[in-house]
């Protein structure tokens, strides 16, 4: 149930992407949901799981965009193996700890990506430290927000149910 | 959280998919980009590994076909190697035979030098035999009384004095008494001082001593010993050999030791001198003075 959530919302992330794609600061786009979904599921999974959504994430991304295919799913698998393997070695269920680990997925994502550029376009290597931050920041707030809205979310709908029942179910 | 790693296995499956992955997405990339030369980098990468396998490969079979063939060349070789050195051994001994026929070249040479320098008349000969006594030096040369050759005539070389003619020549062949006998001697004298003396053979080293030297002459190490023509014999002039040390004798007379100039070792050709031997005169200063020449 929950490979085929990750599955959706791998989907979704990579539509909302693409749609989103016009939202950029300084060139690259403010937030990789993509990246976000498989630290998600690197997280939830392991690294085995990070590893086949960090392929498979990083290679649709790579096909939609039209560029080299195989950088994004090198530098996706590569964060998405490594966020799994510390998953499994560290508690990583607070949010800080959560966002910590967002945080330095999106830097050593966007580290992989611009070095393989550099190899493969044969220049130097350049790592745009404000905007690879920002996109780091973005993307671990929504990383966060979403392991709260998947972890609390079916909590908060059912104490909204049980309270909306009770309360239609009272006379005055 | 859903923890899907558990087991030590499934780490190292998990490792080796990782590794695979991030090979197969190199190797992805490298097919869509193309090298400074314009080859896509994959080709270029496999060409380059493949080329060193090809190298490898080659360097295999070469060792392994040198290898046969030299283990066939070889099958050969061991035959080819026993004719060259008979090959080699036979032009060695032509080489000989041809430095030998130089050397023989040259020593007539020198003797038809001087032949045509001296003034006297003389006959060439080939030395043929030595003496079979060892307490002779002579040896035996074949011109004999057939060439004009008779009792006491002098034999020179190119460097110098080498004996006379002694008994009875045969009709081709004589007998030569070499300098260095004991019982041999000739009237001499020093080049340089013109002090006069007889030069006789000895049985040691040097084997030639000047004798009959008056303790009062001037004669000193290195000083030439030439012939003076006083006994008759040998005509005035040609040398002899070099004063190897002069001491002061216990009587009237200097002892002085002369090294000879001829190697009496190796004589083949001489020249006779066709003078009959006349009384010994008392006058050797004025005889003829070739010894430059002859030099």
């Amino acid at each position: 149930m929950k490979v085929a959530g990750v599955i959706v919302a791998l989907l979704v992330a990579l539509a909302l992407q693409s749609t989103i794609a016009g939202l950029r600061i300084g060139g690259t786009t403010a937030v990789n949901l993509v990246l976000v979904v498989v630290v998600y599921g690197a997280l939830s999974f392991g690294a085995a799981g990070g590893l086949v959504i960090g392929t498979v994430g990083g290679l649709f991304q790579d096909a939609l965009a039209g560029g080299i295919i195989g950088i994004g799913g090198f530098a996706k698998t590569l964060v998405g193996f490594l966020v799994g393997w510390l998953g499994a070695q560290f508690i990583v269920s607070q949010p800080l700890s959560r966002f910590v680990m967002f945080v330095a997925a999106t830097i050593l994502h966007e580290a992989c990506t611009q070095a393989l550029y550099a190899v493969v376009e044969s220049r130097g290597f350049r790592l745009p430290y404000s905007v690879t931050l920002t996109q780091a920041l973005v993307n671990a707030l929504v990383g966060v927000v979403a392991f709260q809205f998947v972890e609390r979310g079916p909590q908060v709908l059912a104490r909204r149910r049980a309270r909306s029942g009770s309360l239609g179910r009272r006379h005055f | 959280m859903i923890e899907l790693q558990g087991t030590q296995p499934l780490r190292q499956r998990t490792g080796v998919l990782f590794v695979l992955v991030l090979v197969g997405h190199l190797l992805l990339i490298s097919a869509q980009v193309q090298s400074g030369a314009g080859v896509p980098v994959l080709e270029a990468v496999t060409f380059g590994l493949f080329s060193r396998v090809q190298l490898a490969l080659a360097a295999v079979v070469d060792v392994g076909r040198n290898g046969w063939g030299n283990y066939v060349g070889l099958r050969g070789a061991r035959a080819e190697n026993e004719i060259l050195k008979r090959q080699l051994a036979d032009l060695e001994v032509r080489m000989q035979e041809q430095r030998a026929l130089v050397a023989r070249t040259g020593q007539l040479q020198q003797l038809l030098d001087l032949q045509q320098r001296t003034s006297v008349p003389t006959i060439a000969a080939e030395v043929i035999a030595g003496n079979p006594n060892p307490g002779i030096l002579s040896v035996t040369v074949n011109r004999g009384s057939r060439d004009g050759v008779t009792t006491d005539m002098a034999v020179i070389s190119p460097k110098g004095i080498v004996g006379r003619v002694v008994g009875r020549p045969a009709a081709h062949a004589a007998r030569v008494q070499l300098l260095i006998d004991p019982a041999a001697a000739a009237a001499a004298r020093i080049e340089r001082s013109r002090a006069g003396g007889m030069v006789a053979g000895v049985d040691a080293d040097p084997p030639l001593q000047l004798q009959l030297v008056s303790n009062l002459a001037d004669v000193i190490a290195g000083d030439t010993v030439v012939s003076s023509g006083t006994d008759g014999v040998y005509p005035a002039g040609f040398a002899i050999g070099t004063v190897e040390k002069s001491e002061r004798g216990p009587g009237l007379y200097r002892a002085i030791t002369v090294r000879p100039v001829v190697d009496f070792s190796s004589i083949e050709e001489v020249l006779i001198v066709l003078i009959p031997a006349r009384p010994a005169s008392p006058r050797p200063e004025s005889a003829a003075l070739p010894v430059e020449r002859a030099k």
